[in-house]
């Protein structure tokens, strides 16, 4: 079980978060431009990489706010959380 | 090949067992082949047997950067069934069992094939309503498939708990006679032996670390064992297919997490069938060393550790025990998991890719061992002739723009 520490709330155990994928996806600027290509990219496409990782938690059963958190898809280590709207924290790894 | 009949059992049960040969040569890479298959799990081996069997190429390797069977091959819970909903996975999944019915002779190997029935519950009125419409798609494609009532789930499987008072109580269940189950490790033996016979080099301890392209065509991989050129390769890779993907740019709708399974001390057989629920989530076998085989769900984040949660665990105990009150007191014995790469649509993609001679095999996710035969046959047919089987034709990467999905949420049963 992850130890997963809510900007809000603070450190959580896992189960009082849900899961949201990849995180930094924004809505298209023009939706109605969109070829069906670009479609498939921004609603199936999705990076899936083995090491650092920016994706989205939402602490369900707490605060039940959205935030994103920094985490190695090996160790599972996670570096940093930080609020939605916020850039990712500069650090070594991060694409 | 050394044939397996019941005279070369006798003689070397005579001769102490000392003189079995192993089962593939341990091949070091040549410098070029015709076609190389990345990933050497029962997909990958039935993909380099069926390409030397149906289509005569026998310049090939299958790449493994572990060892044979150290994979999702031998960490699954063993399950075959074709009871999919959709005309298309129908069709596949249904191709595949009927490889599995002959597998046996065609290997020449006991891959303890049993076909001892899979029974899928609903606990609610959606369930039913669900499993019904399953039941009759399947029938109308010419797969076996019954519904039974509650009291028929019990006479087909005694140790199910069908009382009203459950939490979540027993409403019926699709029954499939000819699903079963089979030894897993076996499988990737006996299709590695079975390629190995036929000229195909299998080279273990070989990772590949890059996709050499020239004017969008591959023409190579570089391995931790040297550069290997090559005009086709198949990529088969369950979990880490992302990973090499990304070597030659492409990205997939894919998502790897990790799955468990668990078995329990071995007993004496009480457990006629496999069972499983999507409700209260669980599934259900008995191995012929008499252990119980439990699979577990999903780790929600994406990962690439071998290895799930506890409470993933904890999740799926008391849900075997609210179905099998009898087994409250039963011992696990191990835990494990496996790297599953899952596909938004639930279906496999099994298709050509944007670099021309790299062809992509993936997206099994939960239920990629089932497949096993009918996912080798038919992606042999892709690598071999550059255009999709009629059979994998729909499960092409395509469809993620065209829209035209195969939803099999239903039928995987495996939360994810």
């Amino acid at each position: 079980m992850l130890k997963i520490t809510c900007p809000w709330c603070g450190a959580r155990e896992e189960i009082e978060f849900s899961y949201g994928g990849q995180a930094h996806v924004a809505y298209p600027a023009d939706p109605a431009a969109l070829s069906d290509d670009e479609w498939a990219q921004y609603v199936f496409m999705r990076d899936n990489p083995k090491g650092v990782f920016l994706e989205r938690w939402v602490h369900s059963q707490g605060c039940r706010r959205w935030f994103n958190a920094v985490r190695h898809t090996v160790t599972h280590q996670i570096d940093a959380t930080y609020k939605p709207g916020e850039p990712p924290p500069a650090q070594a790894g991060v694409k | 090949m050394q044939n397996f009949s019941l005279l070369s059992l006798l003689r070397n049960a005579v001769s102490g067992h000392r003189d079995w040969k192993p089962f593939w040569r341990d091949a070091a890479p040549r410098q070029s082949y015709d076609a190389v298959i990345v990933g050497g799990g029962g997909h990958g081996l039935a993909t380099a047997y069926y390409l030397a069997k149906n289509h005569g190429l026998r310049n090939i390797a299958v790449l493994e950067k572990g060892w044979i069977g150290g994979g999702n091959t031998g960490r699954n819970t063993t399950i075959i069934r074709s009871n999919y909903l959709w005309n298309e996975s129908g069709a596949l999944y249904e191709h595949a069992l009927k490889l599995w019915e002959g597998l046996n002779e065609d290997l020449n190997i006991n891959l303890m094939f049993s076909q001892r029935g899979v029974l899928n519950l609903a606990h609610n009125l959606g369930d039913i309503r669900e499993g019904v419409r399953r039941v009759e798609a399947n029938k109308l494609n010419g797969i076996d498939a019954e519904w039974l009532t509650p009291e028929e789930v019990k006479e087909f499987c005694p140790i199910i708990d069908i009382s009203k008072t459950a939490r979540y109580p027993v409403l019926g269940g699709t029954l499939q006679r000819r699903a079963g189950t089979a030894r897993h490790d076996t499988v990737a033996w006996g299709y590695a032996r079975a390629a190995d016979a036929l000229g195909v080099d299998i080279i273990q301890n070989c990772e590949v670390t890059g996709i050499l392209r020239e004017d969008g065509r591959v023409t190579g991989l570089r391995t931790t064992r040297g550069t290997i050129m090559t005009p086709k390769v198949g990529i088969v890779a369950a979990g880490h297919t992302s990973v090499l993907a990304s070597m030659a740019d492409i990205r997939l709708p894919l998502q790897s997490h990790p799955l468990q399974a668990l078995v329990s001390e071995p007993v004496k057989p009480i457990h006629p069938c496999v069972v499983m629920s999507n409700a209260v989530h669980v599934y259900l076998s008995q191995s012929d060393k008499g252990e119980l085989v439990v699979g577990a769900g999903i780790d929600a984040y994406n990962s690439y550790s071998q290895r799930g949660s506890f409470h993933i665990i904890e999740h799926q105990m008391a849900a075997l025990i609210e179905l099998f009150p009898v087994l409250s007191r039963m011992r696990m014995l191990r835990t494990w998991g496996g790297i599953v790469d899952v596909c938004p649509d639930a279906s496999p993609i099994i298709s050509k890719t944007p670099v021309r001679g790299l062809y992509i095999n993936c997206g099994w996710g939960t239920g990629g061992f089932k497949a096993t035969p009918g996912s080798g046959w038919v992606f042999a047919h892709t690598v071999a002739t550059g255009e999709p089987h009629p059979l994998n034709a729909p499960f092409a990467l395509d469809r993620f723009t065209s829209g035209a999905l195969i939803d099999e949420h239903g039928a995987a049963a495996v939360a994810h």
